[in-house]
């Protein structure tokens, strides 16, 4: 009769209690740019539905699994999966499987590869949300610096394989926890202003940098490649360019509403690389125009709204830095890759968020839904 | 040191730092929504257009081509459709499938050599053919198992057919696959566009001089295509216009007449229409079948062709057109423009009489005549009905060098005639002006009096083609009215407009016309009285002829050897019938055939007479409409056989020409 108010007691139906560790709202939101992306799929790719389904169902089962685990528990795992996850990337530079001239696989036998770096997205914030909660009220300089060292030492792993990439995103995942963890003004400001410089700087001098021959620090000759291609996409239409150019046509012919699910000639006519992946977003701003885009953009925008809510909501500092991170790397994302396939960013290998086919990226997604879920949730009730 | 001491402090940060993150973010989303607008609305014309012309490729068309009859219709290039067995460009292990196919469909090594390099030549139009003309039962037999070859498909494709085999192929001439070379040619014509979507350009013959009426105009499909370029739906379609019907002034029974009369002789003919130009008949022997090079001859039959395997001097050149390239001395066919040359210049009359005792003394050399002792006292009448040598000796000695060369030029000798095939030659009419072109010493370059006596009777450096002695008797047939020849009568349009060539006169020539008639008197009692009349026996019309021999050897200035097939005498004869109003005027020659009389006035006989009198329009007509019927099979029947016969003519011919 008044089972509300006690619900400990409650006889619960087993949809309930499958539907409790889930947040409505981010599970709408979910479900949306999930279907969203079984739409764009079966036009960009319809033979990979099916398997992109089997992707959804394993990586809303792991969210599930996520968001069932109480966030301290979670934050309580992190050390010990950072320690994995750094042990396994030694392992990638010794063992890896080497593709696209890249070694970032580990081969399990039985087919299964694993992609330590993958693992290294969700464990590093966790890590540093960890670290931080644990020194909570003791929050200095030391500490900063002690997050960079820890947030150095996978990346540089990561961005040796080479896998540039994933090294920004894993790099970007550690610096929004250590940001929101409250590093001084004084040291973001002077970052970002050199940062803008840099750029204003590269947009002036770009082509003189990207003549042939010429060496760049750090970056290695295709990731120079990508980043000149970008600035001037002409220089080479059939080979680096070819993506970019393809790319934007499609976007660009796409108008306003589109030209139609399935009937994009862009994207069926061959001329979109990496359709179904990472350039998936090209077909859907292609069949779908802006209108289609601008709706997944406020979806985007309202998952990321949702994510920042409760990690304003959360209970404890490490749940606050993780939540507002995994909303952060999101946004990181769809920013990273609807700006590289639109041509305002160089081609880096990240995938629109939900929407690209794959299931590693998939589940690490849902894995990041699911500890917002379970930030969301005051665990201290039960 | 400790920032984040107190606790709703620190929330009041976190909060603000969350702020900020949620600004980024919302700048992000707003940037990366105006980099969409301005793509998708604002630059969306462009983007628009450059996806259209992305996917929009258009495929140009083949236009089928024109047919070739001959004056009576009869078909002697046409078009057929068979099936191509056609594997895709998408196959990516093609050796594999061919290996399957063979399993059930002949497929030949020069089949799979094809294959290969179509593939390699023609990598954008997506398939290549591993079989062409499929008889309808493979086709019913790689239909069952098509399941089993993905890409593997069976097409429809136009071919060029010639009915008739070897004969006329020098005239007809053939097709085959556009070289290099040719699509140079196109692109500076600019004709390059129109040939897109061809394969085949006329190489040889008419199917070469009619080109542009012949092909026909391309049409375009628009088709969408992907970034590989393959056509993957279509949007529009320009149809290609056919290319023109070409009716040919060529009677093809009399070609066949005339063909079947040299048998396994080398040699040529033409025969024209005397007073239109018109060629009725245009030999050129042996000659080879034109099938082999329309799907790309195969090096086995080109090598057969150009007579690899066969010593330099025993080749018999089947692909040489001997009619309008070869040049001979003209021998005694040469006299009737010698008398008449006299008679203008005054240099003699037709009555005037000279002696001849056999032979001829100038400047220390004996010029022999044909007879043992001579011909006694000889008129200009019977200086060309027996033939005397002696006479011309004298009158080239009178007429010299200087009027001879400029007399000669107004019955063509020397001169291309301008007929509408590729390939002809100017023919060598000599004269001092010549030699200092031709040679490069000066004691090369000198002319010497004696040259001048030995082209009276058509030798020395005097050389033409049968075509140019055609021409030239047809000149004396006609009156002195010069006719360009031609050999196509008529173009006709795919409405079915019929367009005639017009006629064209080349030149009246500067003889009296008494003389002209004088000549021709003699000439037409050549065939009856004289040199030609044995040939000539019974015939049942009246006609003027000539026949010449012109050594081999003496300009060779090798040794003579009798046993030498290759060494003996061409064999001339012109001639023009019915007497009284030529309808036809035509010069025979037979290579290494002896005296005119023996050989080639016998075909002339025979050219005649089917022309004039045994018409027999059912024979010719019931063989044409039999190659109809039978179709494409029946056509590489009549190729292989074809091959056959010329495989043995050149392996047991063994003789080489040499002029």
């Amino acid at each position: 009769m008044n089972s509300n108010s006690n619900s400990r007691f409650r006889i619960t139906s087993l949809g309930e209690q499958l539907l409790r560790p889930l947040d409505p709202a981010l599970g709408l939101l979910l479900a949306a740019l999930l279907t969203y992306a079984v739409i764009i799929m079966a036009s960009a790719s319809p033979s990979r539905i099916e398997s992109q389904l089997e992707h959804i169902a394993l990586a809303v089962t792991m969210m599930w699994i996520v968001a069932s685990i109480p966030i301290q528990r979670l934050l309580s795992l992190a050390p010990m999966l950072y320690v994995a996850g750094v042990a396994l990337l030694v392992m990638v530079q010794l063992f890896g499987t080497v593709s696209k001239g890249a070694q970032r696989w580990l081969e399990f036998g039985f087919g299964f590869r694993f992609q330590p770096s993958e693992l290294m997205k969700i464990a590093m914030p966790m890590a540093l949300a960890w670290f931080f909660q644990k020194r909570d009220g003791f929050i200095g300089w030391k500490e900063f610096l002690l997050g960079v060292v820890l947030l150095a030492v996978p990346v540089a792993l990561i961005a040796k394989q080479p896998d540039l990439g994933t090294a920004l995103l894993v790099a970007a995942a550690g610096i929004y926890v250590i940001f929101f963890a409250g590093l001084p003004w004084k040291l973001i400001v002077p970052v970002a202003v050199i940062g803008i410089v840099g750029i204003g700087a590269f947009a002036v001098f770009g082509d003189q940098w990207c003549q042939q021959g010429v060496q760049w620090p750090i970056l290695k000759d295709y990731q120079r490649d990508r980043v000149c291609t970008l600035l001037n996409p002409t220089r080479d239409p059939l080979g680096k360019g070819f993506h970019i150019i393809q790319s934007t046509i499609a976007i660009g012919s796409g108008g306003l509403a589109g030209r139609g699910w399935t009937l994009g000639t862009q994207t069926h006519g061959g001329f979109l690389p990496e359709r179904h992946t990472d350039f998936i977003f090209a077909v859907l701003a292609e069949e779908l125009g802006l209108t289609g885009v601008l709706v997944l953009l406020a979806l985007y925008l309202a998952l990321l709204v949702r994510g920042l809510f409760i990690a304003a909501a959360a209970p404890s500092l490490g749940a606050k830095l993780l939540a507002g991170s995994m909303t952060m790397i999101l946004f990181t994302y769809l920013f990273v890759n609807i700006g590289m396939v639109s041509g305002i960013l160089p081609v880096v290998g990240v995938p629109l968020p939900f929407i690209s086919y794959g299931g590693t990226a998939l589940v690490t997604l849902c894995v990041g839904i699911g500890i917002l879920m379970s930030a969301r949730r005051n665990w201290r009730e039960h | 040191m400790n920032t984040f001491n107190e606790p709703d402090e620190n929330a009041g940060r976190f909060l603000l730092r969350l702020l900020v993150a949620a600004l980024f973010a919302f700048g992000g989303c707003f940037l990366l929504a105006l980099r969409l607008y301005t793509l998708q609305v604002k630059y969306h014309d462009h983007y628009h257009t450059l996806a259209e012309d992305n996917r929009i490729s258009l495929l140009p068309v083949a236009p089928q081509r024109g047919n070739i009859t001959d004056r009576n219709g009869v078909v002697l290039a046409r078009n057929f459709v068979a099936y191509t067995l056609e594997i895709s460009s998408d196959v990516v292990d093609p050796e594999k499938t061919i290996n399957e196919l063979a399993s059930f469909i002949a497929i030949e090594p020069r089949d799979r050599r094809r294959f290969y390099k179509f593939r390699a030549e023609n990598r954008r139009l997506g398939s290549a053919p591993i079989r062409t003309r499929l008889s309808d039962e493979e086709v019913a037999r790689f239909t069952g198992q098509r399941y089993r070859f993905a890409g593997v498909d069976v097409q429809a494709r136009l071919f060029r057919d010639y009915p008739h085999g070897q004969l006329a192929s020098h005239l007809i001439g053939y097709i085959s696959r556009i070289n290099d070379k040719e699509v140079e040619q196109l692109e500076e014509s600019g004709d390059a566009a129109n040939y897109r979507g061809s394969e085949h350009i006329g190489k040889l013959g008419v199917e070469a001089t009619y080109e542009i009426n012949l092909h026909g105009t391309s049409g375009v499909e628009h088709v969408e295509v992907n970034a590989d370029g393959r056509a993957v739906r279509r949007l529009k379609n320009e149809p290609a216009t056919a290319g023109n019907d070409i009716e040919l002034s060529i009677d093809i029974a009399l070609q066949k007449v005339a063909e079947d009369a040299f048998g396994e002789r080398r040699g040529a003919m033409v025969a024209i229409n005397p007073t239109n130009g018109e060629v009725l008949a245009l030999v050129s022997m042996p000659t080879f079948n034109p099938n082999l090079f329309v799907d790309g001859i195969s090096s086995a039959d080109w090598n057969m062709l150009n007579e690899v395997n066969i010593p330099v001097r025993e080749r018999n050149k089947p692909l040489l057109n001997r009619a309008i390239y070869s040049a001979y001395p003209p021998g005694s066919t040469f006299k009737p423009f010698m008398a008449l040359a006299g008679l203008t210049y005054e240099k003699r009359k037709w009555t005037q009489k000279i002696s001849d005792p056999g032979f001829f003394w100038f400047g220390g050399h004996q010029f022999m005549d044909d007879k043992k002792g001579g011909h006694g006292a000889v008129d200009m009448y019977k200086s060309l009905v027996v033939s005397c040598n002696t006479y011309y000796y004298m009158l080239a000695g009178d007429l010299q060098i200087d009027r001879i060369a400029s007399f000669m030029p107004q019955f063509g000798f020397g001169a291309r005639s301008g007929i509408d095939l590729p390939g002809e030659s100017d023919g060598v009419l000599p004269s001092p002006a010549w030699k200092r072109k031709r040679f490069k010493t000066r004691e090369q370059q000198k002319w010497y009096a004696g040259e001048t006596i030995s082209i009276g009777i058509g030798q020395g450096y005097n050389a033409y083609t049968p075509l140019q002695m055609a021409q030239a008797m047809g000149t004396i047939a006609n009156n002195g009215k010069r006719m360009r020849p031609y050999v196509v009568k008529a173009v006709i349009d795919n409405q079915g407009q019929r367009q005639e060539r017009p006629l064209e006169q080349v030149t009246e020539i500067d003889v009296k016309p008494e003389y002209i008639a004088q000549v021709r008197q003699a000439l037409e009692d050549v065939t009856r009285f004289g040199t030609g009349a044995r040939a000539f026996a019974g015939a049942p019309y009246r006609s003027g002829g000539k026949t010449g021999t012109a050594q081999v050897y003496s300009l060779k200035g090798g040794k003579y050897d009798k046993s030498n097939e290759r060494m003996r005498d061409h064999s001339w004869f012109i001639a023009y019938a019915p007497a009284e109003a030529p309808t036809i005027a035509l010069a025979v020659l037979v290579e290494n055939g002896g005296f005119g009389a023996a050989s080639a006035a016998p075909i002339a006989r025979q050219v005649i007479d089917f022309h004039l009198l045994e018409k027999r329009p059912n024979e010719p007509a019931r063989e044409d409409a039999d190659a109809k019927d039978e179709g494409p099979e029946n056509t590489t029947n009549t190729q292989a056989a074809a091959n056959a016969q010329t495989t043995a003519r050149a392996e047991t011919g063994g003789n080489p020409s040499e002029q």
